[in-house]
């Protein structure tokens, strides 16, 4: 499904290497199976070619390792980049969250990536094999005879069923055709949710957060989220991580933190995607960003460095609270 | 060996629930299975495992240990224990059934948990053979057959029937309340099962996978191998493996104050957090890395060097399906213990 190849990185990332311009690369390891891959950093091009993958599974987001790694490096990084994480790459770029001289960007096309739990829902457990032919997924698994053939589009994670961009919005090169902004139907599913009734939306949320387990993969995903300590690994805060004292505090946990991302959340859909409970927690960020679309006027979070989002930009303009209050939902 | 047909399976259910408080695996949204109660029209989910392991049953996520409630310069404290009645637990697998013993050792041996030794002793684990393994699963790696399960009952599902036998005397007490839904039958449908089940297990991608490598008075040769360096480097820090996995047993004591008392409560803690173990002098792994092999030495090499050889996975495959970065137990005994299993 993807139109850039492994082998094509390959050879950019050992040309960068071999040039000197980069001392390693931020790249997806293989897994067991094929869709289990594991951000991974590799220091040759010998590496890149018996363990770096890229496939339709290549999902996460590297722009939050970036912090990280920057800070352990000596000299610069390469990391490949889709549409999606280049917002996050320069959201942490304005919040001044790493030195832009030790990366080199490449920006890569993407095509959407696939979710495993849909190829499951679909072929049940037990895959041995997943093999991208164009459109179509084949699926080998341990009880059916016959490989299974998916279309790719009925699996795609639900982000990138929505997705908002194929444009690169930061690189230092480009591989590959750079798109562009699409009109994506990502705020419909809030707009369903505006629409109940304030105990019906109630129901909803508290079905969907009462199955949170309060593992912080969330927040630990988030490239919006890279505070040197977090309020709630602080034991003296009182509202520690582990787990809530009652399901108040769960839910509390969630609407925090989308309050503080809010108008910084790129929706990258980092949240939803590593949640083990399914639960759809960027549409509590989506929520906000409609809501500063309509209070404010459009603002993407990320689309350039530097930016000043609504939030934090006074202007004589801005709406009244009480216009807010009034307009419920 | 005991059978009830398919098309009784609710009939069975509530029976079960007439004497006791029954809890099975229910479907939930996107295909992830969790326990939930049975009542009247409430269907016994087909997926292989749930997403949190039973473990919650008996060593729950958080629980109430006792309570204060101050009044002047008095200070009552409150024993917030209750008498469970008994409860059963039905469509355990046999990994998570082995996770008992594992969770046993732990909150049974002296001084004895008694919060945790109440469930059990009220619990009633009724257990299903698997018969379409997943290829995360490896659960023969630490010796268990998933289609012979323990637990006080065992039950094996065909096309048709549901067939059950006793293994304790729970178990044997609780089949014979059941009485007239279930009839007498020969084992040849479960034979037939168990061997379709073994001849899948060899199919299985991570078969080869063995311990050899691990196991108590490895930690000097396993502690320091650089390895630990490349698999823990992406780590995130979250809690998924830890949440999601039907042996860890961590937990933290902490006090809720209501603002006119206190509760003393405990909650599951993860050796990847922060503040993990927190002392006075502060933490004691100060690095991801650090924690990171805490999580797996314990379960390969401390837990088995104080519980005579005993491993503390029971290779249900959770943390494979769960891990953000797909970085789990499977990647760390191949790339420490030498590739192996390849």
């Amino acid at each position: 499904m993807q139109k850039i190849t492994r082998e094509q990185l390959i050879e950019k990332a050992s040309e960068l290497l071999a040039n000197g311009t980069v001392s390693c690369v931020l790249g997806w390891g293989a897994g067991e199976f094929g869709y289990d891959v594991t951000p991974t950093v590799f220091k040759t091009a010998e590496e890149m070619k018996t363990g770096f993958v890229f496939s339709d599974f290549c999902g996460a987001n590297f722009s939050k390792y970036l912090v990280a790694k920057t800070q352990k490096t000596e000299g610069k990084i390469l990391v490949f980049l889709k549409p999606c994480d280049t917002y996050s790459f320069n959201q942490l770029l304005t919040e001044h969250r790493f030195d832009r001289e030790k990366v080199y960007a490449v920006g890569i096309p993407c095509e959407g990536m696939a979710d495993i739990s849909k190829i499951k829902a679909i072929c049940g457990e037990g895959i041995s094999s997943i093999t991208a032919e164009g459109d179509t997924f084949i699926v080998t698994t341990l009880y059916d005879d016959e490989p299974i053939a998916i279309e790719a589009s009925a699996v795609l994670a639900e982000r990138c069923v929505n997705c908002k961009s194929k444009k690169h919005v930061a690189y230092d090169e480009l591989m590959g055709e750079d798109g562009d902004v699409l009109d994506s139907g990502r705020f419909d599913e809030v707009a369903r949710l505006e629409a109940m009734t304030p105990d019906e939306r109630f129901a909803f949320w508290q079905n969907e957060l009462s199955r949170c387990i309060r593992c912080n993969a969330c927040r630990d995903a988030c490239p919006a989220c890279t505070c040197e300590k977090c309020v709630f690994d602080n034991p003296k805060s009182g509202v520690e991580n582990k787990s809530p004292a009652n399901s108040f505090e769960e839910k509390l946990f969630h609407i925090i933190r989308a309050f503080h991302v809010a108008g910084r959340c790129t929706d990258c859909g980092e949240c939803s995607r590593v949640c083990p409970q399914n639960i759809p927690l960027h549409l509590l960020n989506r929520k906000f960003i409609k809501d500063i679309n309509e209070f404010y006027g459009d603002y993407q979070a990320g689309a350039e460095v530097g930016s000043r989002a609504p939030l934090v930009n006074y202007t004589t303009a801005d709406l009244e609270p009480g216009e807010v209050f009034n307009r419920e939902g | 060996m005991l059978k009830c047909s398919l098309d009784k399976i609710q009939n069975l259910f509530a029976e079960i629930s007439k004497s006791a408080k029954l809890y099975l695996p229910v479907d939930g949204k996107d295909g992830g299975a969790s326990y939930g109660e049975w009542s009247e029209g409430v269907e016994w989910s087909g997926a292989l495992n749930t997403t949190k392991s039973p473990k919650d049953f008996f060593f729950p996520q958080t629980e109430d240990l006792m309570a204060f409630k101050t009044a002047g310069k008095s200070i009552e404290i409150i024993d917030t224990r209750s008498e469970s009645e008994d409860f059963v637990v039905f469509g355990v697998r046999a990994c998570d059934a082995k996770s008992f013993d594992i969770l046993d050792r732990v909150f049974l041996s002296e001084p004895q948990d008694s919060f945790y030794a109440m469930k059990r002793k009220h619990g009633i684990i009724v257990t299903a053979a698997c018969t379409k393994p997943s290829e995360t699963c490896f659960c023969q790696t630490f010796g268990i057959d998933p289609a012979s399960p323990a637990g006080d009952i065992s039950t094996w599902k065909t096309a048709d029937a549901l067939y059950l036998q006793a293994n304790t005397e729970k178990g044997t007490a609780l089949l014979e309340k059941l009485g007239a839904i279930l009839e007498e039958c020969s084992d040849d449908a479960v034979n037939a099962q168990k061997e379709k089940t073994a001849a899948i297990m060899q199919k299985l991608p991570l078969k080869d996978l063995n311990t050899d490598d691990f196991g108590g008075g490895k930690t000097q040769e396993l502690f320091n191998n650089p390895a630990w360096d490349e698999l823990s480097q992406s780590c995130l820090g979250c809690g998924t493996c830890t949440f999601v996995c039907p042996t860890c047993q961590c937990y933290d004591i902490k006090d809720f104050n209501t603002g006119n008392g206190v509760i003393r409560y405990r909650c599951w803690d993860s050796c990847m957090y922060s503040e993990f173990t927190r002392m006075a002098h502060g933490n004691n792994r100060l690095t991801q890395k650090e924690r990171f092999r805490q999580r797996f030495m314990h379960k390969l090499v401390y837990y088995p060097e104080n519980n005579d050889g005993l491993f503390s996975c029971v290779g249900c495959g959770r943390c494979l399906a769960k891990c953000p970065i797909s970085m789990n137990i499977v990647k760390v005994m191949k790339k420490i213990g030498g590739n192996k299993g390849e």
